[in-house]
């Protein structure tokens, strides 16, 4: 009579065995299988396709019901097992089924991790293991609502890929600092996070769940930091672990999983284990590959023949997220003992690296192209030495007979004592040892730590080719814009080099950083007289033909080519002799149109320029200066009538806009600044969408700043409250003169703070009391040499060129 | 000379050979321009870092923008309305963008500035 054979679990692994098993030796078993998942044995892995709904359950069944009953095999459907008892060689079901066997095989693979936070018991937590689990999903995704997906591993990705596609909105919260971290290198992340948000996946890194929220369905998930996440759904696809809880109730011997030899034979004689429930020679496994290893081997053992036992290999992990290609395998860590050969491509979005011990392949890491990952994959498991193919490995199979080195990888090569910094004797391995024990991030960090890079900055793209080789995609160094085609340096770069190597004139500017075109551009140009002008106000020479027009000329051109004349109205504020003399001009040079602007004052459109001085004479005589409304520079400061006349006002509102006005005026910034001051938290100047605002309170006055109102509308930030007026001055002027000194040319004011931070900005304006002075005395400084109003100068004579053509010629007549 | 000026400025005569001053070189900013003002409209006299000079319409090809009011870089303006960037040596605009403005030959003569006769009497305007 045929042996008794027992499975627990039907899934991939016992499946696979099952078939070798009928080869063998067919008959000699009659086979008996539980399985708690009410189904036959079906591919898991294509659970993703069915839930992103590329296929269907249909298609991916393995084993159907026939398939059992031609075998002779029973299938207890939904059918738990609770207990084992290895004395009487019987399991027992949840159902109360009890089976004797000869031979038990364990294959009750892996529970998906429930991170212990509160409310993970809410309906709408689901994970991701089983078609049940998609079937949730789908009825979930019927509302298009939102989905949070906590982790961003393989399982995490596919999952937020599948509901990304049935329309939800996705949210990808991960731990570590890039996505798979456990198969990729930081530079595959990346590329991956990026590829994954490109799809209009939300990706969060760092991201520790601390609860999640809901009373009684999921409303959202809180994090560490206190961020809340909304969504209606949430998978936990935060890892696995073998499931070797029935074991070891039986008493079968377990650590990570259920314990067994290299013939899978547990601890108990005739009990076997395979599948991810099992652990053999200090592995687990999570992959399909090395368990249909064990399914041969368990097989045979089953059948009583002698093989060699299973052995350990690495398996190369894929992503099946369609348009993603990504290929991993082996070791990919940084080490002493390694070396590693990079490629990149970043506009076709192609990283690949190699790792290298004794010249053998122990690690690979493909991205965007990865065709080659099967032939470094065998590579890999012959060991084979690459040394005589090393400078092509990376390009891949084809390329074997030589091609030259990528930079990238050029530098990967050098040597460690090969010296990167000239001026400051600094080697390759003194900077990628700093970054590594001192975790250096930024080129600002590596310069300050390792001194490299720091003089003469000839050296910098060494320097940031090996921050990308150490800290991959962390450390992106395409992200830094060039400030046009004139140059590779960004605007950081340039204002740092202007300072540090005391450069004070633009052409000195462009030969000391190596410029590539003879005297720069329309878009660097302006952008270098104004680092300069800020830089050295009392040295520089401010250049003229290197400003826009409506700077050169203090007015703004109109697309007829004529100009427009915007006089300071201080706060807003102007007296009957001011608008007598804009009635005069106007009258007297009979321009076309005079309009309120936005900023409270008065603008008159559509003046020759060969008109502007006399215009800014007859103006001058009333005591109107330029308003700036070209500049990038202080424009308006607005207000509302405060405590002269309203009834709510609680401080001097127009006052104390007039004194910022009169105090800032004339100086240069970045990019336009605009201000407004109001008398009362009803806010009539709009203070709150300014580049600075105040909102005047009884206890003083609230400083608000980062506000934006055109191309984006952003409300403003607080700075903080401050108790008397001058202090408000003090605050405002510091933080605009710190603006002047690191704001990108064009950058408005909430840019630049998005950049640097606004905490960073509060603690030196508002907390550093010394900081604030020391930028409010540069500000004053620097405005000696800003407030002299350039109408009149150009009234005295000043750049007279500018507004009467060189020649007149009058009308053609015939040769004699 | 012959010929009467319809205003102050100098009148031109027509006929091959012939120049018209404008004025010194030095009338111009480096990386600068003037204008001159005719009867068919203006001209703008460009001068570049390299001390060259060239003559063009003042009318962008796009939307007409005064040129000689852009900021001149390399021998190339770029318009101050859309920023649109032509070349003073071709007077065609350079990059993705296509039109073209007239061009004018130009002399200089121990520091004085003289416009082809020639060229301004085969431009309509
Ligand atoms: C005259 C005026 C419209 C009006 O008739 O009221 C105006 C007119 C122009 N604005 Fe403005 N803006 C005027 C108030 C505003 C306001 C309202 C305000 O200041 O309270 C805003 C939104 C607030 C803000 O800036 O956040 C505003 C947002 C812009 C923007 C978008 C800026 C941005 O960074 O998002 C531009 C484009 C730019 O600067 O690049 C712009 C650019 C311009 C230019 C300079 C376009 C140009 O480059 O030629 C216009 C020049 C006209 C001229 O020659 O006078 N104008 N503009 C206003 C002059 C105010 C003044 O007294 O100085
Ligand atoms: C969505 C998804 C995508 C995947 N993609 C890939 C991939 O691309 N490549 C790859 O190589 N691998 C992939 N995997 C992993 C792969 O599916 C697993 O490694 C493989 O299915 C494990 O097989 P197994 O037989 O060990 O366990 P399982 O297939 O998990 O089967 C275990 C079965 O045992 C049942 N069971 C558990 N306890 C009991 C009990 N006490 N009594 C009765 N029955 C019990 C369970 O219900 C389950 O049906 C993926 C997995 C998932 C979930
Ligand atoms: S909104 Fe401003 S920039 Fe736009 S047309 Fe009006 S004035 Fe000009
Ligand atoms: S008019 Fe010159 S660019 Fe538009």
């Amino acid at each position: 009579m045929a042996e008794k054979l027992v499975i627990i679990g039907n899934g991939m692994a016992p499946g696979r065995m099952l078939e070798h098993l009928l080869e063998e030796t067919p008959g000699r078993y009659r086979v008996t299988i539980f399985n708690a998942e009410p189904r036959v044995n079906y591919d898991r892995i294509m659970l993703s396709p069915v839930l992103s709904g590329e296929t269907d359950y249909e298609q991916i069944i393995i084993h159907g019901d026939g398939w059992y009953i031609k075998n002779g095999i029973t299938l207890y459907k939904g059918h738990r097992i609770v207990a084992i008892d290895k004395a009487a060689k019987t399991v027992r079901s949840d159902r109360g089924i009890t089976e004797p066997y000869d031979k038990l095989v364990i294959a009750t693979g892996s529970v998906p991790v429930i991170l212990p936070v509160p409310g993970n018991n809410l309906p709408g937590v689901l994970t991701y293991r089983d078609l049940d689990d998609v079937n949730a999903m789908l009825l979930a995704a019927q509302s298009r609502a939102k989905a949070v997906v906590i982790g961003g591993g393989l399982l995490g990705l596919e999952a937020a890929s599948g509901l990304n596609a049935r329309g939800m909105e996705v949210t990808v919260l991960h731990l570590m600092p890039t996505l798979m971290e456990r198969q990729l290198d930081a530079a595959a992340g990346y590329l991956l996070e990026r590829a994954i948000e490109q799809r209009g996946i939300k990706v969060r890194t760092k991201a520790n769940t601390r609860a999640i929220l809901g009373a009684d369905r999921v409303e959202g998930v809180v994090l560490a930091d206190g961020s809340v996440v909304p969504a209606t759904l949430v998978v936990m696809a935060a890892g696995i672990k073998p499931n070797a809880e029935l074991a070891k109730d039986a008493g079968l011997h377990v650590n990570r999983g259920i314990l067994v030899d290299a013939h899978l034979q547990t601890s108990e004689a005739d009990i076997l284990a395979l599948g991810e429930c099992a652990e053999v020679g200090g592995h687990v496994y999570g992959l399909v590959a090395p368990l249909y290893e064990m399914a041969k081997v368990a097989a045979a053992n089953l059948a009583g023949r002698e093989t060699a036992g299973f052995v350990h290999s690495d398996t190369p992990t894929k992503l099946k997220v369609s348009g993603i290609d990504l290929f991993s395998i082996g070791d990919f860590a940084d080490g002493e003992d390694r070396e590693e050969i990079v490629l990149r491509d970043a506009a076709a979005g192609v990283y690949k690296r190699v790792i290298l011990k004794d010249n053998r392949i122990i690690g690979t890491v493909l991205f965007g192209e990865t065709s080659d990952g099967a032939w470094f994959t065998g590579l890999k498991r012959k060991a084979a030495n690459v040394a005589e193919m090393r400078e092509s490995l990376i390009f891949g199979q084809a390329y074997q007979g030589g091609a030259a080195l990528s930079p990238m990888a050029a530098v990967a090569a050098l040597a460690d004592d090969a010296e990167i910094c000239g001026c400051n004797g600094v080697s390759k391995g003194k900077i990628t040892g700093a970054i590594r024990a001192k975790g250096l991030s930024s080129l600002e960090d590596v310069r300050a730590h390792t001194k490299a890079s720091a003089s003469c900055g000839s050296c910098t793209g060494l320097v940031e080719q090996l921050m990308t080789l150490v800290l991959g995609g962390q450390y992106n160094p395409a992200a830094v814009q060039p400030l046009c085609g004139c140059t590779a340096l960004g605007h950081d770069e340039v204002r740092r080099l202007i300072k540090a190597k005391s450069l004070k004139t633009i052409s000195a500017v462009m030969q000391e950083l190596e410029w590539k075109t003879s005297c720069g551009c329309a878009k660097c140009r302006p952008a270098l007289n104004y680092y300069l002008v800020c830089d050295w106000p009392d040295e520089y020479a401010d250049d003229y033909q290197s400003r826009f027009v409506n700077e050169r000329v203090h007015a703004n051109i109109q697309k007829d080519g004529t100009y427009s004349v915007v006089p300071r109205m201080w706060g807003g504020v102007t007296s009957a002799k001011e608008l007598r003399a804009i009635a005069d001009v106007v009258e007297k040079f009979e321009i076309p149109t005079v309009k309120v602007t936005g900023g409270q004052r008065i603008d008159m459109l559509g003046v020759r320029k060969e008109d502007l001085p006399a215009v800014w004479a007859e103006l001058g005589k009333a005591g109107f200066v330029s308003g700036y409304a070209y500049a990038k520079g202080l424009r308006t400061v607005k207000t509302c009538v405060g405590t002269d006349w309203c009834r709510f006002g609680t401080q001097d509102s127009t006052g104390l806009g007039i004194r910022i006005e009169k105090f800032m005026w004339g100086s240069w910034t970045p990019a336009k600044v605009k201000m407004a001051v109001s008398g009362c938290p009803r806010n009539c100047a709009e203070a709150t969408c300014k580049d600075v605002g105040v909102i005047c309170v009884d206890s003083g006055y609230e400083i608000h700043f980062a506000g934006a109102a055109g191309l984006d509308i952003k409300g403003t930030e607080v700075l903080g409250v401050v108790k008397t007026e001058d202090e408000a001055l003090e605050h405002i002027v510091a933080l605009v003169e710190m603006y002047r000194e690191q704001g990108r040319y064009l950058e408005r004011i909430y840019k630049w703070a998005r950049r640097v931070g606004l905490d960073e900005i509060r603690r030196q304006i508002m907390g550093d009391s010394e900081k604030r002075k020391a930028y409010f005395d540069r500000f004053v400084f620097s405005q000696r040499f800003a407030q002299a109003d350039p109408w009149a100068e150009r009234v005295a004579g000043k750049d007279e060129h500018e507004f009467q053509p060189m020649a007149e010629i009058g009308l053609p007549v015939a040769a004699a | 000379m012959t010929g009467v000026a319809a205003n102050d400025g100098p009148t031109w005569e027509t006929g091959p050979g012939r120049w018209i001053g404008i004025g010194s070189a030095n009338d111009i900013p480096r990386r600068g321009a003037r204008c001159v003002v005719t009867p068919q409209g203006r001209i703008a006299v460009f001068r570049t870092i390299e001390n060259r000079y060239f003559a063009i319409e003042d009318r962008c090809p796009h939307k007409a923008g005064p040129l000689s009011q852009g900021i001149v870089h390399g021998r190339a303006v770029t318009c101050p309305l859309h920023n649109w960037v032509i070349s003073l040596e071709s007077g065609e605009a350079e990059g993705a963008d296509e039109g073209s403005v007239g061009t004018f030959a130009l002399k200089v003569e121990e520091g004085q500035l003289f416009i082809s006769a020639e060229a301004l009497a085969g431009w309509a305007g």
